[in-house]
């Protein structure tokens, strides 16, 4: 019996973790085509940009541990294809190693800057360690940063390099930061808390173009004609699945490789979790692509018992975090297609929750430095409690009498 | 090195040395314990690094602060002792803690 894993992030570690745990005890392979063994990305923006923390600090378990284990990870390998008629995968080398179960957890590629003179070197991304190395290399001699895209990880990185003295400009192509996840007036109270500390926003205008200077900086033209000089440009704009090597096999994909609520791919012997997926989650009438580490964990279980012949169906509830500067934003459930957003608390006091509703159903909660709040919504959305919109907006309601009985 | 004595929740000890500085997560991670899954890799967010500090150390150890207290609500059994490891940071004032590991999934 052999079990490969193509991908070695999150997902792909909770996955062989989880087969062992599960008492899978034959071959098991995790191959990566970075040169480190699976390591946390959520700190690369925050704490690993701001400090000088080690590398080491961010694996999630050292090499022995993946030894003791008995899971055989392959760093710096890069598969070309999955031959599932033959039932091997396909190395870069010619090496073709054989599965009876294979998990796909390939993840996902920063969207790059679709503009003129974006191989400019002060370009930088932020999606892998290489990444942040080269940023926080890079970040000590800028004196000006741009960053291009106003979501989670342009203002987690604007934060640091303020935070560092550094003059930053943030530009956004929608007219509100984080537009995608939150409420406006979330948006409003993290452009203000930006503007505070002094950061730029430019809102409403795309980058056109970048053009090199003589000294090694830049001048970044923007789509309304005017122009901003800097030394370092950071971009956020989103990502790409991962998911050529499924859809060149024939897997069905979408924005996304294609898994039912079992993580199953159209092939029954081929699971895949994590940010590569357009999954199904019982709690949902749609199927999405989620990036984050609730997915690439709860999913990449669920894959596992898939690959033991379990059927568990996915239906964890969603959960993402942001810290910028000293303010934690928590957010629970999804709560994009919400019909009515009601504010508790005040956020002019810097600590405040949004309860989305949709058809007067709790659909999301988003907290800002209100962890006790953000734990209660969790258990209130987990446990299917029914929240009366005016109960949510009102501060003096205790919200805990919405659970239901122990 | 501060010496530290996980227990885990089937009564097995692990005994390591752990710098001071790193969490007291970090180092259950480097010693290979069970049951310490730390799935947010340290941020306060997931509770699944939950210990109890053994009585003999509450005092040292101290506290949860207000985000690690409202986080710990989530974890299974939570007790007087409750912490989550990965918001200890390791002092040579903790050398002999012992720490049992809860049930963490």
């Amino acid at each position: 019996m052999s079990i490969v894993i193509v991908g070695a992030g999150q997902a792909g570690l909770q996955i062989a973790e989880s087969l062992r745990r599960g008492a899978y005890e034959g071959r098991l392979v995790l191959i990566g085509d970075e040169s480190f063994p699976p390591y946390q990305r959520p700190p690369l923006s925050k704490k690993y940009l701001a400090d000088q923390m080690a590398d080491e600090r961010l694996y999630f378990r050292p090499l022995e541990q993946l030894e003791k284990q008995q899971i055989e990870f392959r760093p710096q390998t890069r598969v070309t294809a999955l031959d599932r008629e033959a039932r091997e995968v396909v190395l870069a080398t010619g090496e073709r190693l054989p599965y009876e179960g294979l998990a796909l957890t390939t993840g996902t590629r920063v969207r790059p800057l679709p503009v003129p003179g974006a191989d400019h070197p002060a370009v930088c991304y932020l999606r892998g360690l290489d990444d942040a190395r080269r940023l926080r290399e890079r970040l000590p001699a800028a004196a000006r940063v741009l960053v291009v895209g106003g979501g989670f990880i342009g203002l987690e990185v604007a934060a640091t390099a303020r935070a560092a003295g550094k003059q930053v400009t943030v530009i956004e192509a929608l007219d509100r930061l984080m537009a995608r996840a939150v409420a406006p007036v979330v948006s409003d109270h993290f452009a203000s808390l930006h503007r505070a500390r002094g950061v730029e926003f430019r809102f409403g205008v795309g980058l056109a173009s970048i053009a090199a200077q003589a000294d090694g900086s830049f001048t970044a033209s923007l789509a309304d004609g005017s122009s901003i000089e800097a030394d370092l440009l950071v971009a956020g704009i989103g990502v790409l699945p991962n998911q050529e090597l499924a859809a060149a096999a024939g897997l069905e994909c979408r924005s996304g490789i294609v898994v039912d609520e079992y993580a199953r791919t159209s092939d029954p012997r081929i699971v895949a979790a994590g940010d590569c997926t357009w999954h199904i989650n019982r709690r949902f009438a749609t199927a999405h692509r989620l990036e984050s580490v609730q997915n690439a964990v709860d999913q990449g279980k669920i894959a596992a018992a898939s690959l033991l012949g379990q059927s568990v169906p996915y239906q964890d509830l969603p959960w993402f975090w942001s810290d910028q500067y000293d303010v934690k934003l928590q957010m629970v459930g999804l709560s994009q297609d919400h019909d009515a957003a009601l504010v508790r608390g005040e956020p002019a006091s810097g600590a405040f929750s949004v309860f989305y509703f949709k058809t007067g159903a709790l659909v999301g909660v988003d907290s800002i430095n209100r962890p006790a709040e953000h734990m209660l919504a969790r258990k209130l959305m987990q446990t299917g409690a029914v929240v009366p919109p005016k109960a949510a907006a009102d501060p003096a309601f205790d919200l805990k009498t919405c659970l239901p009985p122990a | 090195m501060p010496k530290i004595t996980y227990i885990d929740v089937d009564g097995k000890a692990f005994e390591t040395s752990v710098a001071s500085g790193l969490s007291l997560m970090e180092g259950a991670i480097n010693a290979g314990v069970p049951g310490v899954l730390a799935i947010c890799g340290g941020s306060c967010a997931c509770s699944t690094c939950h210990a109890y500090i053994d009585d003999a150390w509450t005092t040292v150890v101290g506290g949860p602060n207000d985000i690690e207290d409202a986080t710990l609500d989530l974890a299974n059994e939570r007790k007087p002792s409750s912490r989550l490891t990965c918001q200890v940071q390791i002092t040579d004032a903790m050398d002999g803690l012992i720490v049992h590991v809860a049930k963490n999934d």
